[in-house]
């Protein structure tokens, strides 16, 4: 993916043009992120003693470490429903005529066009006790006692997953789009069947995609704050609800700020695991 | 039907294909090609030779007709079934693939063991004159290589029918000979029935066989290249295969070998009636190609005015005027001292011979 010979080089275009913006960052997200670095290393919460105290307690603390484990299982179980789900949507609309592509990509789209709040209550109605699957079963006679799904490991999942899916389909239609579709008849003429034209030719050039949309949706997934707490309710807690129990309520900033970051490197190392994979593949970038 | 060593025949059955919409594609098409043949369809875009390749492929299952290759009706069979293989216009190779692993991707499909994939990959990569090129991607080759090597990755299959799609398209002028020949050397070499999709009427007839002329879904002519080009059966193929005058005319007498034609322009000729037998009194259209004019001394032929001379190298061409104000192009080949002829020169023109003036009945 080399840029063309004949456009300028990108670098003489002087970096004042990205002073406004370089600016705001350094204002809005560098400061504020190493005001928090500086208040994690005291370990008292004044803010009088410098050490490495509150990095050390979160380490050795097997409740903080389950909670940390657990957000990022969250993270990857919410990603692997998404592609599971998401891979076959963006596929589909590769070969549907132009007025589906457009109910697909509203349908996609719906989760980004409602409020995070009013989403998640809906899912609330969806999963309760009382709510529309455990009705629906009960008066199908399938089950006699309602099943548990709000405030469970699996209600967040598919509640998240349900948010995220849009991170993910997006990048996958793009991904897909660009594989020429002649390369699909070419594997098919040359005595490929469905799935090994699709393990040998489609996912490896859709790779892109499923690593920027994983990334996307792993990251959106583990810091959803708002679903995590309502739909998990005060018996799950993860890392965002821990976070700010622990800077709201026990007024523990230098905790608050240490768990922030350590979450923030144990995002960045998932991330970059991601990043890995593709690049590991011929397939990332090519074509 | 008999199978030559190496190619398999191909039959084209009646076949009609109907878009969704309802507007047919091909109509009642029936090729029938003999084994080791080389077969182009012909003929301009949207004339239905795609879809009547994607047929044949499997792509496209057709509304009506069979498609049968050797002795078996395939129509049942997927395009992974039929082995059948392509080169498509813009070569489709496996951007993620090795040139090695391209050529041995249908191998791979069939269950062949790696090392015999190699083995093969390599063998085919020295045919197409490629045998440095195992291990680069497609990307590092340039466009005549990577034709050679998606010629090598359908060849690896050991195809009963090569199709391929507008081949020659994407190459430069130069390179597109070259490729021809080389395309033209290895059907040879394996003796594989080979099906060209082309609109370049040069490479029709330079490369195939036999050509296929198709026209808005129909089959207009399928027969050698001298006898699309000399005895066209249509008016389509008259002016689409070559360049051709067209002039108007009346039958003033007619039999099955020779008609008598009054023209516009003012002479009476004989023409040869190509479309079918005419009738007397009938208008008809009279198609002769520059090079088969003559300018003429005496009173015979008809008369025109000179406008504008076009030395081609070889050739000259002249554009004439004739007295129904229609143009008419003349080609002379350039021999020693060619008569120069102003412009306003008035002329007499004649076909060379009354075989070389074919009539078709003038449509509405």
């Amino acid at each position: 993916m080399g840029t063309a010979p004949a456009s300028r080089d990108v670098t003489s275009y002087g970096m004042g043009l990205a002073a406004p913006l370089a600016l705001f960052f350094l204002v809005f997200f560098v400061a504020p992120l190493l005001q928090l670095l500086w208040l994690s290393l005291h370990n008292d919460t004044a803010g009088l003693h410098w050490g490495v105290g509150q990095y050390l307690h979160f380490l050795t603390d097997p409740f903080s470490l389950s909670v940390l484990g657990s957000t990022l299982l969250l993270g990857a179980e919410v990603t692997a429903v998404c592609l599971v789900l998401g891979f076959p949507i963006a596929w589909l609309y590769q070969r549907v005529g132009p007025r589906l592509q457009t109910v697909i990509i509203l349908i996609v789209l719906l989760p980004l066009l409602t409020s995070v709040v009013v989403r998640t209550f809906a899912w609330i109605v969806i999963l309760g006790r009382q709510g529309i699957i455990n009705a629906t079963l009960q008066s199908l006679g399938i089950i006699d006692t309602p099943l548990k799904l709000l405030y469970t490991q699996f209600g967040v999942v598919i509640a998240l997953a349900q948010v995220q899916m849009p991170l993910m389909t997006l990048p996958l239609i793009t991904a897909l789009g660009r594989i020429d579709p002649n390369l699909d008849d070419a594997s098919c003429s040359l005595g490929a069947g469905s799935w090994r034209t699709f393990f040998r030719i489609v996912l490896p050039l859709s790779l892109p995609g499923v690593i920027a949309g994983c990334t996307l949706t792993y990251a959106a997934a583990i810091t959803a704050f708002i679903t995590q707490s309502l739909i998990g309710g005060g018996q799950m807690l993860f890392m965002p609800m821990y976070l700010y129990q622990q800077a709201s309520t026990l007024q523990n900033w230098p905790f608050a700020s240490a768990i922030s970051i350590i979450f923030l490197l144990a995002v960045l190392a998932v991330v970059s695991v991601f990043t890995t994979l593709g690049r590991m593949s011929r397939g990332y970038g090519g074509a | 039907m008999a199978d030559t060593p190496g190619g398999r025949s191909l039959v084209v059955d009646a076949v009609t294909h109907r878009y969704p919409s309802g507007a047919l594609a091909v109509e009642n098409i029936n090729l029938d090609i003999k084994g080791g043949e080389i077969i182009a369809l012909l003929g301009p875009s949207g004339c239905g030779k795609t879809t009547l390749l994607r047929i044949i492929a499997g792509f496209i299952a057709q509304t009506q007709g069979r498609i049968i290759i050797g002795d078996d009706i395939v129509d049942a069979l997927p395009p992974n079934r039929r082995a059948v293989g392509i080169v498509f216009q813009n070569y489709a190779l496996f951007p993620h693939l090795s040139i090695s692993e391209n050529v041995g991707y249908g191998l791979a499909a069939r269950g062949v063991d790696k090392a015999s994939r190699q083995r093969e990959a390599q063998r085919l990569l020295e045919l197409v004159q490629l045998p440095a090129m195992a291990e680069r991607l497609p990307r590092q080759l340039s466009g005549g290589q990577q034709q050679r090597v998606a010629l090598a990755r359908a060849l690896a299959i050991k195809p009963s029918i090569l199709l391929l799609d507008e081949p020659f398209a994407a190459l430069d002028k130069n390179l597109r000979l070259d490729m021809q020949i080389e395309v033209k050397r290895l059907q040879r070499v394996s003796g594989i029935t080979t099906l060209i999709v082309t609109h370049d009427q040069e490479e029709a007839l330079s490369m195939a066989d036999r050509v296929a002329v198709l026209s808005h879904g129909k089959l207009e002519q399928f027969g050698t290249p001298s006898d699309v080009y000399d005895r066209p059966q249509t008016l389509f193929v008259n002016t689409f295969v070559g360049s051709s005058n067209r002039m108007p005319g009346v039958v003033v007498s007619a039999d099955r070998t020779a008609a008598k034609v009054r023209l516009d322009a003012g002479a009476e000729i004989i023409a040869r009636p190509a479309g079918g037998t005419l009738s007397e009194g009938g208008r008809v259209t009279v198609c002769i190609r520059p090079e088969h004019l003559q300018f003429v001394g005496d009173e015979t032929g008809f008369a025109g005015v000179v406008g504008m001379s076009l030395p081609l190298g070889a050739t000259v061409v002249h554009e004439v005027t004739t007295a129904d104000g229609s143009g008419v192009k003349i080609s002379q080949a350039r021999i020693g001292e060619t008569r120069a002829l102003e412009n306003g020169a008035a002329v007499r023109l004649a076909p060379l011979a009354p075989s070389l003036a074919n009539a078709f009945p003038a449509t509405l």
